[in-house]
């Protein structure tokens, strides 16, 4: 049970808002000095921790492709595009790439999205765009909710898309732990239960993205 | 070591881990920056960590990982200016190339998908290794992309580099933190943080009623992977715990309805939680949000609701499959 502190360091330290990087260190090195470890140990641990889990930081190496694309002008080459398009407004454009995000994850497709590929230099210039052609100029306010929001559209098309597809990390580990268990199951009877939720995400947060545009009419259009 | 082929992480890692040298060492060369040491150490040691990682004592890792965290930890890293274009020039160089910008931008995703599906055919083995095929293939789309960019743009070797670093000092030490929590997940894993929540969870089990068991197991679910800042976390210590004993053994439930929707129940909780770094606090900080929970903020109303949904799914459906 006095392994459990370590939980206690994170959630008070995240609700502090003292530095993450200091939480998760101190967190980690109690929670190892906690379940038994020595203080040699403890680091050994963490550092073994932190150098196997390299792969998660090496997608940072598309940062100067993208940067050199945004000094030659791809956002405002996004936001020329979509700005010339009438009938996008936020939410619709969040939606269609919702959609388009969904369904390439649901057939296994998932680095055809990202935060630093495609919201980042595509997805939150266009959603400004949009937002600035029915309304003008955006008060910084309202350009950082619609920021916001296309990062969540990543996200959430993401997460209920993907699992859809038989030989996605998650699947995998569904079906692996219930073979443990002694319970064969395919990764196609898995994948199939997990349309009806794809639907409800889509449901859910495609209306929530016609509330976003309604709520975007009256603060800017009253604004101006 | 092995030699060069097949292409896996540790090509990769001395990719990333020079590009991270040479952001530290432009950090040092740059006096508009008041806290460019720190950031040169910072970037510096994570370089090392991925040059050398692989053949030091895992002691030397741990203190490189409490160096950078000392650096960091207190008053955070410094912003470079590194030259950029300014707004008008941005403007006019759009409207001259046109179209042709997004080339190279869509070179990355369409590199990645067609090397993921290329480098698992059999005449292609041995060139790279099939399991980080993806990562691999995404990597070679960063290289294709500034083939295609870099005679196009005219640009010197150095700007992408320093545009890189423009937007590396943007993110800060956010850009480490998915794996430091990947790794504190490793270490609360070596120490039984898992099966102590597992038996805490099943002292409060609720007894009787189907809508109960199910409603603990997919809320367990969420609120376990808020706590982790991962539903593959969550899965088996929750699964053990209450979806296998009562919704599958007790109440006669469908195990693949279970596993399916009690992931994506985990999966509404890393919506919901800073401990999800990588999708919800780094795209905050690449954004350039002010507030660093603003991405949590706009995915919570459709998290919950998708939770309720997950709950009545699975209630209508586990027991009649």
């Amino acid at each position: 049970m006095l392994s459990l502190i370590g939980i206690v360091i994170v959630v008070v330290g995240f609700m502090a808002r003292l530095n993450p990087l200091l939480v998760v260190t101190v967190a980690a090195l109690v929670t190892g000095v906690a379940g038994g470890l020595g203080p040699v140990e403890v680091v050994e641990t963490f550092g073994k921790a932190f150098k196997e889990n390299r792969y998660v930081s090496v997608v940072w190496v598309v940062l100067p492709v993208i940067g050199l694309l945004e000094r030659a002008g791809l956002q405002e080459r996004a936001k020329t595009l979509i700005g010339a398009i009438q009938a996008a407004t936020v939410g619709r454009l969040l939606l269609l790439y919702f959609i388009l995000r969904q369904a390439t994850s649901a057939l296994g497709l998932t680095s055809l999205g990202g935060h630093a590929q495609m919201v980042r230099p595509l997805i939150a210039p266009m959603a400004e765009a949009a937002a600035e052609t029915h309304y003008g100029a955006v008060p910084d306010e309202t350009r950082q909710t619609i920021r916001a929001h296309t990062a969540a559209a990543d996200n959430i098309a993401l997460f209920f898309g993907e699992d859809i597809f038989i030989a996605i990390a998650s699947i995998l580990l569904i079906k692996g732990f219930l073979e443990q268990n002694g319970i064969i199951v395919e990764p196609l009877q898995l994948s199939i239960w997990a349309i009806p939720t794809a639907f409800c995400a889509l449901a859910i947060h495609g209306t929530r993205l016609m509330l976003l545009d309604r709520q975007l009419a009256k603060t800017l259009a009253a604004g101006r | 070591m092995s030699g060069l082929l097949p292409i896996g992480l540790e090509v990769l890692y001395v990719i990333a881990g020079a590009f991270f040298a040479a952001i530290s060492i432009l950090s040092a060369r740059d006096a508009s920056n008041p806290k460019r040491w720190k950031n040169t150490a910072f970037w510096g040691l994570f370089a090392a960590s991925f040059l050398f990682g692989s053949h030091l004592p895992d002691l030397i890792n741990g203190l490189v990982v409490i160096a950078m965290v000392l650096v960091a930890g207190f008053g955070g890293l410094g912003q470079g200016a590194p030259a950029t274009s300014s707004p008008e020039e941005r403007r006019e160089s759009a409207a001259r190339l046109g179209n042709k910008l997004f080339l190279p931008a869509l070179a990355i995703p369409a590199t990645a998908l067609a090397g993921t599906f290329a480098f698992k055919r059999p005449e292609l083995a041995g060139i790279v290794d099939p399991k980080q095929a993806t990562l691999v293939s995404l990597i070679l789309g960063v290289f294709v992309a500034l083939a295609i960019a870099m005679p196009m743009l005219r640009a010197r070797l150095v700007t992408p580099l320093q545009e890189g670093r423009r937007l590396l000092d943007t993110v800060g030490w956010a850009a480490v933190l998915p794996q430091m929590l990947a790794a504190l997940g490793a270490v609360f894993a070596a120490a039984g943080v898992g099966t102590a929540i597992g038996h805490l969870a099943s002292t409060w089990l609720p007894d009787g009623s189907q809508l109960a068991a199910v409603c603990a197991y997919t809320f367990g679910m969420a609120i376990f992977t808020m706590i982790m800042g991962n539903a593959f976390a969550a899965f088996p210590v929750m699964t053990a715990g209450i979806g296998l004993p009562l919704i599958v053994l007790q109440f006669g439930g469908d195990p693949a309805i279970m596993g399916a929707i009690g992931m994506l129940s985990g999966f509404c909780g890393t919506l919901m939680t800073p401990m999800a770094a990588n999708f919800n606090i780094v795209p905050a900080a690449l954004l350039e949000l002010k507030d660093r929970n603003g991405v949590i903020k706009a995915q919570v109303p459709t998290a919950l609701l998708l939770l309720l949904a997950n709950t009545a799914l699975m209630y209508v459906l586990v027991f009649r499959f």
